[in-house]
């Protein structure tokens, strides 16, 4: 139940953003350019829920915007899961001084104020490095770096925790004394019977970078305009609370539905 | 105990050591320094007149040279200056700190009691766990700086009861009107944590033989409730305050952001914004340091509380 409401949800979210393109070609109007004869535009039927405070369409950029979160949230997720899997995997598996180097580290990272070390992350210049600056496919890449630093922790913990559980069981007794390998043990007995664990903490990752990368571009150090983020989207609308208080609602109804529908799938994936 | 809190404060000396070594490390490789921006600031300083100011502040040191210093520094009490303000970072740091504990202290009030609340009431009343369920999950999922706006919104556009940010300028009884929007907007983000932990405590609780014993003896189902399940279950409440340490301050960060509100949180955000290192690596460093601490008394009190929990 609470999966399916949870899948409906993302599900939902994704089939808007991969719609942006074709509502931008029925609506026939660009949610990039400025038109400053338009600007605060009440809905009509060019632009269904307005315009912003450059004549920009609301709803074409909360579809964008769609994208921009689902991405960075579907792809923090993956690289963590992978991060934190392996982690989990080695920690478990070799115990010892490796397991409590490893797991001191995830402490550590998890003792720390997220944010507070998210945003002076976020502030170090990648400009000066020679990437790119201001575009969206390099600020994705460079959120998707900052948010995995931190995103590994919790899979690693409760992959960890399985593995250790798995590594104990009778059957991985006998695969070892029939002569299997180390690395066939942990790839074809452990990886397996610790999916469950790690996909709720899949899915629970993907609230968090979702609900990261709309603070940080909030911020203003995360995806910056031009392109569209639920998160700048609210950065603008906050500027406008007094001429265009409505601005303000969708996107962030948008991370709404996104981040809840992610915690509902953990939900459901637990039980 | 004292080896337990002896160990723990050793693995966060360890662990404030490695992020600053990190975070310095990151911000020092990291082409341009301070002298680069005076140079753009000023067209007549010359190459020289750059070198010489390098030499002076030690910028032409190596960087690992650079963050002994940096480090020993601090560990002398010795902040340095902050660009920004053009003031002594221990100067600037006192009042925000004080600033942020007061609406810390005052939104995990408000969130503990409304959460212990709604937890009490999804646990004694099964038919309402799914509304409070519902409540935790929509608290959890809404982001802290949409439901400030939404609160700014409300209450100081529509209403105009309340200011929409800011400090008060008079000070006294004016300051007080600018705290309950903040406040509210970190109590609510966060009590969804103590509803849902509290309600699972409780609930598990009350199923106990001893509650169901303590109900034969002729108690009231308030009594059971107040007297002898919330006791047992402060445990584990007492757990989501100390895991939840580091998204509170995280809150605060946008809390004071968005209300402009003097504060740690919009201390770092300012100096991360206006370049200045020095007052944003202390900064990050203190409020580390505070959140830690914080879970480590979260922690001890907790054993303090449960005699079961002293022997592991």
């Amino acid at each position: 139940m609470r999966l399916w409401l949870g899948l409906i949800l993302i599900g939902g979210l994704a089939l808007a953003g991969l719609a942006a393109p074709l509502a931008q070609h029925w609506l026939g109007v660009d949610p990039f350019a400025p038109d400053l004869f338009n600007r605060l535009g009440p809905p009509s039927a060019s632009n269904p829920l307005g315009t912003d405070d450059l004549g920009r369409d609301l709803l074409l950029r909360l579809l964008h915007g769609a994208r921009v979160s689902l991405a960075v949230g579907l792809a923090t997720a993956l690289t963590a899961t992978v991060i934190g899997t392996a982690i989990g995997l080695l920690a478990a598996w070799r115990g010892g001084v490796v397991d409590a180097v490893l797991m001191r580290l995830a402490d550590g990272l998890l003792a720390l104020p997220a944010l507070p070390v998210l945003v002076v992350l976020a502030a170090v210049d990648t400009g000066k490095i020679g990437l790119p600056r201001g575009e969206a496919a390099s600020d994705i890449i460079r959120i998707v770096v900052i948010l995995s630093l931190f995103g590994w922790v919790g899979v690693a913990r409760l992959a960890r925790a399985a593995a250790l559980s798995i590594l104990a069981r009778d059957y991985v007794r006998a695969a070892r004394a029939l002569g299997a390998s180390e690395a066939r043990i942990l790839l074809r007995h452990v990886a397996p019977n610790i999916a469950g664990p790690v996909a709720v903490a899949t899915a629970l990752s993907v609230a968090g970078a979702i609900l990261a990368e709309s603070t940080l571009s909030f911020l203003g150090l995360g995806i910056a305009p031009p392109a569209a983020s639920w998160g700048n989207m609210l950065a603008n609308a906050q500027d406008l609370v007094f001429s265009a208080p409505m601005a303000a609602l969708w996107p962030g109804l948008a991370i709404l539905m996104a981040v809840a529908g992610c915690t509902l799938v953990a939900d459901g994936l637990r039980k | 105990m004292t080896r337990l809190l002896a160990s723990r404060l050793l693995q966060v000396a360890i662990t404030l050591a490695i992020l600053s070594f990190a975070m310095f490390l990151l911000i020092g490789l990291m082409p341009g320094d301070p002298i680069d921006l005076a140079i753009a600031g000023d067209p007549r300083l010359t190459a020289e007149d750059a070198a010489r100011l390098r030499a002076l502040h030690g910028l032409d040191q190596p960087l690992l040279a650079r963050y002994v210093a940096w480090a020993t520094a601090l560990l002398r009490g010795e902040f340095g200056f902050s660009r920004l303000f053009a003031q002594p970072v221990a100067s600037i740091i006192g009042p925000a700190l004080l600033s942020t504990l007061a609406l810390l202290g005052a939104a995990l009030l408000v969130a503990a009691a409304i959460g212990l609340a709604l937890g009490m009431i999804a646990a004694a009343r099964p038919r309402a766990a799914p509304f409070v369920d519902a409540i935790a999950i929509l608290g959890q999922s809404a982001p802290t700086f949409w439901l400030g706006i939404l609160l700014i919104i409300l209450f100081a556009v529509t209403l105009g009861w309340l200011p929409a940010g800011g400090t008060s300028e008079t000070g006294g009884l004016d300051a007080a009107r600018f705290l309950p929007l903040p406040v509210a907007t970190l109590a609510i983000a966060n009590l969804a944590a103590y509803a849902r932990h509290s309600a699972a405590a409780l609930s598990h609780t009350l199923r106990e033989p001893w509650v169901t014993a303590a109900r034969a003896r002729g108690n009231g189902e308030a009594r059971l409730l107040l007297r002898h399940a919330f006791p047992n279950a402060a445990v584990p409440i007492l757990q989501v305050a100390a895991l939840d340490a580091g998204a509170l301050v995280g809150g605060a960060l946008i809390t004071e952001t968005l209300f402009a509100r003097p504060g740690m949180g919009k201390l770092i955000y300012d100096a991360v914004m206006g370049n200045d290192t020095n007052l944003a690596l202390v900064a990050l460093l203190l409020v580390a340091l505070v959140t830690m601490l914080a879970t480590l008394a979260a922690d001890v009190a907790q054993r303090a509380l449960d005699p079961r929990l002293r022997d592991s």
